[in-house]
């Protein structure tokens, strides 16, 4: 039976809450511009409003969840985006897999930050959430599902599959319920989908809150004390979102088959953007706190962030990007609604600034070279330069459709290699900024002339030098553009970990943010340099074979063919694949796949042999998402075993095609990463035609090239699945089948009754073949043997080492520490100016 | 000169750098018929190609020829204009490629017989315009 009434709710939940958005949006602006006596009453209302809003956001996020965690897939969010066989913390991926459920995430962060900045502030408080409101009422529309007449507002979660599909079910029995949902994409299958998506929409939510104030700021006239307030925000929104993307990165990295932690790729770019405009307005906010100077452009950067973030969220949801970025999502006839979201704030932001520009501070001073405010304004720039020329190319599709909305023809496409393309330029601002950081946090923390300069630069510089020759000597650098990085990447390091000591003698932890931040930069520009530079493809065909003798053999093979148990040289290693896989609940390894056969429900077998002291013969288990396979990849050195990896393939039809996920082995200084890019598909096999082997007990022979021992037969008192009867006769035939080191028996069974006779032939599918015992025939103690083959199993792989890649990971943990450090010491700023009253 | 227009000049130049570079490093769509023109005309730049595969009366995909060792393939393209081209490709057949739909080709002419595609992008059928529900579901 359908359930409409939680859908109902959802639905309702959503009209309440765009309607409770415009009513606080109205309250606040009354609340603002009341009198004294009147102003206690519409703060109250305002706030009750905002309240009831809040109620109505996170009511939706649990309607929507209640759908998914019931498996009510009458509804067509949780028919597509989940199934039975997922496990809770799954079903939280699908609740955000759907660009709708993105939207509430987003939503519902929004109320959050909105409850939070209610209760720390005073005089902010009637701008700000004026702000909040509106952009809440945009981004609960994007989840309206209303239509009047040809406009259709908003996509809603809450519609029911026979609403969404024409499927012709529906027709005979409207109250028809799959009984199952298509299941979540296998890739999002993953630890990091749970906690990626919150963190990124946290930090795409949280740039809203410095452009609340700075809005705040533009119409209160207070065109200068926003920056208090906002400051600590922008830091934080600039943690939360690098932790996003980084978080992103290593998901890409040891779960998508990318071949690496970043592409380039137009989602990437969109969010590595408005990151980098955060990062530079927060260093020119700071600049301002301290010497009153660039506040212009400040108030720029900040704008400019949060309308990044839209555009952003345009580029990647409107459909616009098509086939440019793997990330695919698709058009749910939310572009137009998404560019006037955009559109909105970006002419009201304008607007407001440029009536304020001229009454805006500025300071008339030049700036000095040996001020930090002109180091940090470079800095700001590189900053900008670099989000400009990302930004430019990734939006070639956009340009495309702008061009073509207008009856023209534009034929442009992204550059065909992105990674060169944007790594020539990224890495020489990246050293630029590693340069300019070291020395702006000796301005930082001193007035310093040009021989204090020098001095204080002098130390560090020798030291940074030195440590970078052992770093070329001993790790082998020795291309000059990697070398310069080096040398940037240390001495960022070496000069700001000279501050950071400093600062630590003279006074409090409170300071070190940005020296740590820096730091950490160092160490993500050496590490990408590492993993990335000199990330090595091992797994490059050496079978020494031509195969076509043509123009082809020249190009780089980088992909072996692994047969099943057969040894492949690989670089340093020889490789031998070992079998699939699969992950059973309860035990700590891996289990074959051929000791285990599915029961016909949804992820559950029967074992067909004992498992080392997790199961027996017979014993029913559960297995943890049963389409995975978990390809056993042995690595051996000198004939010993070093390790074994199990990177993880599934073939799903339903996804289009073959699913995979790397493993990694890793050491301290580098990681050997694996992936399968194809394999054999056994589902479905087509029998090539029978071959018959004659053979007597003890004798040995070839089966489709395998050396066979045929040991002998017995005969059989009771049969696996079979009922014998009175009179019945069955034989077992023992063979041993040799395939390189493995042993395998196989014993086909072969029964007589009343003069019919029947055959349980056995199939292997790691061989690839069948095998029956078709005849015995006892005058010449012969016994026949019908085979039929297939094709041995095997995997298509991929090997690549990367070095150092735990530099970069450490890297942008200290940088996260940095960034912490700071947020706390501008908060507490804020808290006391407050706290005085003064804001 | 103050160092304001020094910086804002430096910061145009640069600025310009990059237009210019992202305007001679992007690809462009094209069709294999100009493809081959700019091939000819000593053009080596990589460019897009969409089209879709062959497939015969019954709708299977044909001229997919794989290796020997699997790790590298060619296929038939057709491209919007309805010009036929062999493409080779240096990667194992992804597992989806048989059921796009549409397939973009970025690479160059290796010779007038063989279209060297560097990636492909594939659009594969959405699950969104999913109308079997049957078999999902029952």
């Amino acid at each position: 039976m359908i359930n409409t009434f939680v859908g109902n709710l959802g639905h309702l939940m959503t009209i309440v809450a765009f309607v409770s958005a415009l009513v606080t949006a109205y309250a606040y602006v009354q609340y603002f511009r009341a009198n004294e006596i009147e102003k206690a009453s519409w703060r109250r209302f305002s706030r009750i409003s905002f309240y009831i809003h809040t109620a109505s956001t996170v009511m939706i996020a649990f309607s929507l969840f209640e759908i998914i965690y019931n498996h009510r897939y009458e509804y067509f969010y949780a028919y597509s985006h989940s199934s039975k066989a997922l496990p809770v913390h799954y079903m939280i991926s699908s609740f955000w897999e759907g660009q709708e459920g993105a939207f509430i995430l987003w939503a519902f962060w929004n109320v959050i930050l909105g409850v939070i900045l209610i209760q720390t502030n005073k005089f902010w408080e009637a701008p700000v959430m004026v702000v909040f409101a509106l952009v809440q009422a945009f981004l609960i529309s994007m989840i309206m599902g209303v239509v009047i007449g040809d406009l259709k507002i908003g996509s809603s979660p809450f519609m029911l599959l026979r609403d969404a599909t024409q499927a012709p079910i529906f027709q005979l029995n409207p109250d028809f319920v799959p009984e199952d949902g298509t299941g979540l994409n296998p890739l999002l299958q993953n630890i990091w989908m749970v906690i990626h998506p919150p963190t990124l929409f946290l930090g795409y939510a949280s740039t809203l809150v410095p452009f609340a104030f700075l809005i705040g700021g533009l119409v209160t006239k207070k065109y200068s004390e926003w920056i208090r307030p906002a400051l600590p925000w922008a830091i934080f929104s600039a943690m939360i979102l690098g932790m996003g993307i980084i978080m992103g990165a290593y998901w890409a990295y040891v779960t998508l088959n990318f071949g690496g932690y970043w592409n380039w790729d137009p989602v990437e770019n969109a969010v590595y953007v408005p990151w980098l405009i955060l990062v530079a307005s927060i260093h020119t906010m700071i600049t301002f706190k301290k010497s009153a100077t660039a506040l212009k452009t400040s108030i720029v950067l900040v704008i400019l962030s949060f309308i990044l973030v839209l555009y952003a969220t345009f580029l990647v949801r409107s459909g616009v990007l098509g086939d440019a970025s793997v990330h695919s999502f698709t058009d749910l006839g939310l572009s137009g609604q998404l560019l006037i979201y955009m559109l909105f704030f970006l002419v009201i932001a304008v607007f407001l600034a440029a009536r304020a520009w001229k009454h805006i501070p500025t300071s008339e001073k030049e700036a000095s070279v040996y001020s930090r405010e002109f180091w940090i304004f470079l800095g700001a720039v590189t900053l900008g330069l670099m989000a400009f020329q990302v930004i430019l190319p990734t939006s070639i599709p956009a340009w495309n459709a702008l061009v073509e909305s207008f009856g023209g023809i534009s034929n442009m496409a992204p550059p065909a290699n992105q990674v060169e393309f944007y790594t020539k330029f990224q890495l020489w601002f990246a050293v630029a900024i590693a340069l300019l950081t070291s020395v702006g946090q000796f301005f930082w923390w001193q007035k310093i002339d040009k021989k204090a300069l020098k001095d204080a630069l002098v130390t560090p510089y020798i030291v940074s030098v030195l440590i970078s020759a052992a770093i070329i000597v001993l790790a082998k650098v020795y291309d000059w553009k990697y070398i310069i990085i080096v040398l940037a990447g240390t001495f960022t390091i070496v000069a700001n970990a000279v501050i950071l000591m400093k600062i630590l003698k003279k006074s409090t932890f409170k300071l070190a943010g940005g020296s740590l931040a820096h730091i950490g930069l160092g160490l993500i520009l050496i590490g990408i340099m590492f993993s990335s530079g000199y990330s090595d493809v091992i797994s490059i065909n050496m079978s020494g074979l031509t195969y076509s003798n043509s123009w082809e053999d020249e190009m780089n093979k980088e992909h072996v063919l692994l047969w099943i148990n057969k040894p492949t040289q690989m670089k340093d290693y020889t490789v031998i694949y070992r079998g699939r896989q699969k992950k059973v609940v309860g035990v700590n390894e891996y289990v074959p796949a051929k000791l285990l056969e599915s029961t016909g429900k949804v992820n559950e077998a029967i074992a067909l042999a004992d498992f080392k002291d997790h199961f027996k013969k017979g014993d029913v288990v559960k297995i943890v998402l049963e389409e995975n396979d978990y390809f056993k990849i042995d690595y051996l050195q000198n004939e010993t075993l070093k390790f074994s990896l199990s990177p993880m393939s599934q073939f799903n039809a339903g996804m289009g095609g073959l699913i995979s996920s790397p493993d990694s082995k890793i050491y301290l200084n580098k990681d050997l990463y694996t992936y399968v890019a194809a394999m054999n598909d056994s589902e479905d096999p087509e029998w090539k035609e029978d071959e018959t082997y004659e053979a007597t007990p003890g004798e040995q022979f070839y089966i489709a090239d395998f050396v066979t021992y045929f040991d002998g037969a017995e005969v059989l008192k009771e049969v696996d699945g079979y009922q014998l009867q009175e009179g019945d006769i069955a034989v077992k035939a023992k063979l041993r089948i040799l395939d390189y080191d493995v042993e395998k028996s196989i014993e086909p069974t072969f029964i007589i009754r009343n003069n019919q006779i029947g055959k349980l032939p056995v199939i292997d599918t790691e061989l690839g073949i069948k095998v029956s015992l078709e005849n015995i025939l006892p005058e010449q103690n012969k016994f026949v043997f019908k085979v039929n083959q297939y094709q041995k199993d095997y995997v298509v792989m991929k090997a690549i080492v990367k070095p150092y890649i735990n530099v970069l990971w450490i890297g942008t943990i200290i940088m996260l520490i940095g960034f912490t450090v700071a947020i706390f010491r501008r908060f507490d700023e804020f808290q006391k100016m407050r706290d005085k009253g003064l804001e | 000169m103050k160092k304001g227009h020094i910086i804002g000049l430096g910061i145009i130049a640069i600025a310009i750098v990059i237009i210019m570079t992202s305007i001679g490093d992007a690809s462009s769509y094209e069709n294999f018929k100009t493809a081959w023109e700019m091939k000819e005309g000593g053009e080596d730049k990589s460019i897009h190609v969409v089209g879709q595969l062959k497939k015969d009366a019954t709708g299977q995909v044909t001229g997919l020829e794989v290796r020997e060792d699997k790790t590298s393939f060619t296929f038939l393209l057709i491209d919007n204009e309805g010009t036929e081209q062999k493409v080779f490709y240096n990667e194992p057949v992804p597992a989806d490629f048989q059921r796009s739909e549409q397939v973009v080709v970025i690479g160059s002419y290796r010779e007038k017989e063989i279209f060297v595609a560097d990636k492909i992008l594939m659009k594969c059928p959405s699950k969104y315009q999913e109308t079997d529900v049957k078999a999902a579901g029952m």
